[in-house]
């Protein structure tokens, strides 16, 4: 066969490129407006398609082109595990531009999106097939910088260049980090393509530093705590199907970058490599959703449940190191196909939500949960599917987001046959906040959708809002029947991923399609077994007997009526539960310890009539204590460099000629 | 290479030397132009002396260019700039004479302490000359961050191009497109700068460089 997947892979990104010049060229005429997004979506699921197939076709490719550095080119590689995240970037790009279809049409600016946005689909495929640490790099920074461009579409609303700064000084220190972890993977001899990396095993005396600093720098950009700060304001900052795109693909670009150097090219594990990760990935996953339990933004909301989902993978890929460190070959593989299943739902159903939330927002023109309200009676299909999603991410059966929590709390269980007593206390600890941020995330989203979807509506905007049309919806149909069918058929994507289990730790899960019933038993079936099937026949059959039930029995009884208002007559909704009085409880119980949280009731004097009132102050540690301090120190040494920019031309040649002594001196001495 | 060559090649080279502390020894400006047109006039004599022992023809169009350039063009062009400036009398020295040159002299033994082991691979001719060049590139610098006047800044930026010039030729097998481009580029840095002075001169009603810094609102 003369055209290869990789090839015709890389042709698809060409053509994302190409139409990306041509929406920089032609952004303002009607023609490109119409045809760019439905173009993205016809090249995006090519892309998928093709990445589908290598991946169930097996095998590895891979391409040297004389791009690049010149006595390098640019290598290029299509494997299993980069199949799966092609795959991932392809569907998730196609789901976005249909969405976009419809939602691009309330653009104000579209000139500030089509030209980046397919280019910006174009550098994330571009970094999942890289084959050398330059290609990598370059793709990694063209993937930041497009969609910084898009965060900044928007940039005169408040915050936004605030959110496009911080980002940017993010993806910059994340990138720099991740320059060092392959400067110190290439070794003395400098072998910047991953294939030479692989076969340098053993003579690498600082792997662990590299490993941390891979962390840091995937950490960065998929949003690891404390290094998330970026991701809350740059995600909501975006139009919805690029904070979909940013949320739901990009992060997991970076955890493929991770599983890239951690499991592919760094080598064999050392057994403690997995403490950073399961500590780093069990705080963030609990803070993520103390954050996100805390927002009254919509999209702020999801971009902190996105941090909390990242938690979630870090640490089963943590476990996996464990397991694989200690040669428990089927614990590990167990834990990474977790971790990437997790993976793909999240980039299912956070997408979903994003693009519900984006719909709220064409339909209103409100973020804010506290404007919203009964939004199921004006958007029912937006709501249907918004609950679809709001469940799968809080890992109910039968949708795909307990499959995989399932699985990892089934590899946690698998955790006191690990020799070292660290991880034998570590390894429950970071399951029980694990525990503790499933259970969490499903007060949050109760909480998200109660308040958009449900009681009366809270603003005018809410009140007349109407339904958004066929592209939208139909796009977010896509995404939620996929979680539906992951929840309910997850035999066959596992045995889909056993092929990169059987790469990255030395073997692969039993294959699941010969299970009796569909049924799903990742170890010994007498150990543990779901079966998404039969949970949702289950589901489907008793609440549709007790639908016909309550129809037939209390239909004629039903009558709508004011609701009991305690005396008080009071027609205004803002006495209705609002936001930030559903997450009170929780506010109170953590928030204290967490966000330093503080309230403070001031009541009037006896006699006066003045208003009593109510302050809440609320404290971000991470960036109180982290981020001030080190941009005051920059700028303090800034403050003390500026006196270099007044001096006079015969004082500059003076530091250059300064400058050249020293060196010179320097260079005599030294030698 | 017999052994008058080598004498007489270290001779111009060392002259260079000598020739750049006559000019860090000179605070009147017209007694400056002179001494860097003798600077010139040995270059080219140096450089017409490497063509003859390289036996490289194009090397005599290079010492042609310094003489008639840097000896004769040059000089009389920035002498006539100055009287119609009337600038002449300008004495603008910073710090004293006595601690530029022992400073200078300190230079030179750096230069000949950096270039002699790092070039021990080369002929003896060429490490000779690179030190040498080494010298004067950095007395040129010297004398660009010693004087306050535009125009002998001029100078020792030139003498640094001459030093330049004297390393280049050392070097056997120097394409001709380079010297020609160098002598080009110091063509283009004279008017530059010349078009620089009258432009600061009308502005300012001088050619001390502290002039622009008073105007900029410089703490000096």
């Amino acid at each position: 066969m003369n055209l290869s997947v990789l090839s015709a892979a890389i042709w698809s990104i060409v053509a994302l490129l190409a139409l990306s010049a041509c929406g920089a060229v032609a952004a303002r005429t009607r023609l490109a407006q119409v045809l760019i997004y439905p173009l993205c979506a016809a090249i995006c699921a090519a892309i998928g398609a093709l990445a589908l197939w290598g991946l169930l076709r097996g095998g590895s490719e891979s391409l040297v082109l004389p791009l690049g550095v010149p006595w390098i080119g640019s290598h290029f590689r299509l494997d299993a595990l980069a199949a799966l995240f092609l795959a991932i970037v392809g569907f998730g790009g196609c789901a976005a531009s249909v969405y976009a279809i419809g939602y691009g049409r309330h653009e104000a600016a579209p000139a500030r999106v089509l030209p980046f946005y397919p280019a910006f689909l174009a550098g994330m495929s571009l970094v999942v097939l890289a084959g050398d640490a330059f290609t990598f790099l370059v793709s990694w920074e063209f993937m930041s910088v497009m969609s910084w461009a898009l965060v900044m579409a928007h940039h005169k609303e408040p915050g936004n260049t605030l959110a496009g700064y911080v980002y940017l000084v993010m993806a910059s220190f994340g990138t720099l980090a991740l320059l060092l972890a392959f400067g110190l993977l290439a070794g003395p001899e400098g072998h910047y393509d991953f294939a030479s990396m692989r076969d340098l095993v053993g003579a690498r005396p600082l792997a662990g530093v590299a490993l941390m600093l891979a962390l840091v720098g995937t950490g960065s950009k998929a949003g690891l705590v404390p290094l998330h700060v970026w991701l809350p304001l740059a995600h909501p900052a975006a139009p919805s199907h690029v904070s979909a795109l940013m949320s739901g693909i990009m992060t997991k670009v970076a955890i493929y970058g991770f599983i890239r150097i951690a499991f592919d090219l760094l080598g064999p594990p050392q057994w403690w490599w997995s403490v950073a990760l399961l500590s780093a990935g069990a705080v963030t996953a609990v803070v993520g959703l103390l954050y996100a339990l805390l927002q009254d933004d919509l999209k702020r909301l999801l971009a902190y449940s996105t941090v909390e989902n990242i938690g979630i993978i870090f640490l089963g890929l943590g476990l996996a190191l464990a397991f694989k460190a200690n040669g428990m070959g089927e614990a590990a593989a167990l834990a990474l196909v977790a971790s990437l299943l997790h993976a793909i739902n999240h980039a299912t159903f956070k997408s979903l939500l994003f693009f519900g939330a984006g719909s709220v927002l064409s339909a209103t023109g409100e973020r804010d949960l506290a404007a919203m309200g009964g939004l199921i009676h004006r958007l029912p299909f937006t709501a249907a599917l918004m609950l679809v999603g709001a469940a799968a991410i809080s890992a109910l059966p039968p949708l795909n987001g307990f499959v995989s929590e399932w699985l990892l709390f089934q590899a946690i269980l698998i955790s006191p046959s690990l020799p070292q007593w660290l991880l034998k206390f570590l390894t429950p600890a970071a399951g029980a906040m694990l525990a503790l941020a499933a259970a969490l995330a499903a007060a949050c989203f109760v909480r998200a959708y109660g308040m958009a979807f449900l009681g009366r509506p809270r603003s005018p905007a809410a009140e007349t809002a109407r339904e958004v049309d066929g592209f939208q919806i139909g796009a977010m149909s896509m995404l939620a029947l996929g979680c539906l069918l992951i929840g309910i058929l997850p035999g066959p994507v596992l045995d889909a991923l056993a092929p990169i289990a059987r790469v990255l730790v030395g073997q692969a899960l039993p294959a699941q399609s010969g299970q009796p019933w569909l049924m799903l038993a990742p170890l010994a079936d007498h150990r543990s077994s779901y079966d998404g099937l039969m949970v949702f026949a289950f589901i489907a059959v008793s609440a549709a007997a007790s639908a016909l039930l309550v129809r037939a029995v209390a239909a004629k009884a039903m009558r709508r009526a004011p609701a009991w208002d305690c005396g008080f007559p009071d027609p205004r909704p803002a006495t209705q539960y609002s936001p930030s009085s559903f997450a009170q409880p929780l506010r109170r119980v953590f928030g204290a310890l967490v966000f330093g949280a503080r309230e403070r009731v001031e009541m009037p004097a006896p006699g006066t009539t003045g208003p009593a009132r109510f302050t809440l102050r609320i404290h971000d540690f991470v960036w109180e204590g982290l981020y001030l301090p080190i941009a005051a120190g920059v700028g303090r040494i800034a403050e003390r460099l500026n006196h270099l920019q007044f001096l006079t031309i015969r004082q500059y040649l003076s530091l250059v000629f300064g400058a050249l002594v020293l060196l010179l001196t320097l260079l005599t001495v030294w030698r | 290479m017999s052994s008058l060559d080598f004498d007489v090649a270290h001779l111009l080279s060392g002259l260079m030397v000598l020739v750049c502390f006559l000019m860090l020894y000179q605070d009147r400006l017209y007694s400056l132009l002179n001494t860097f047109a003798l600077h010139a006039v040995v270059l080219a004599l140096a450089v017409a002396w490497q063509a003859y022992i390289q036996a490289a023809p194009h090397l005599y169009v290079t010492a042609a260019i310094a003489l008639l350039f840097k000896g004769g063009f040059i000089p009389i062009a920035l002498h006539r700039l100055i009287r119609r400036m009337e600038i002449h009398r300008e004495v603008e020295i910073v710090g004293g004479v006595g601690v530029t040159m022992l400073f200078g002299l300190a230079l030179v033994a750096l230069s000949i302490s950096v270039m002699l082991p790092v070039t021990s691979s080369a002929g003896t001719l060429a490490r000779e000359d690179l030190a040498f060049a080494l010298s004067v590139v950095l007395l040129g610098l010297l004398m660009m961050i010693t004087r306050r006047n535009a125009v002998s800044q001029v100078v020792g930026f030139m003498t640094l191009e001459n030093g330049l010039v004297l390393a280049a030729t050392g070097a056997k097998g120097m394409p001709l497109v380079v010297e020609i481009s160098v002598a080009f580029s110091i063509l283009i840095a004279f008017i530059v700068i010349g078009i620089f002075l009258f432009r600061i001169r009308e502005r300012f009603d001088t050619v001390d460089v502290s002039a622009l810094d008073t105007f900029r609102g410089d703490r000096q």
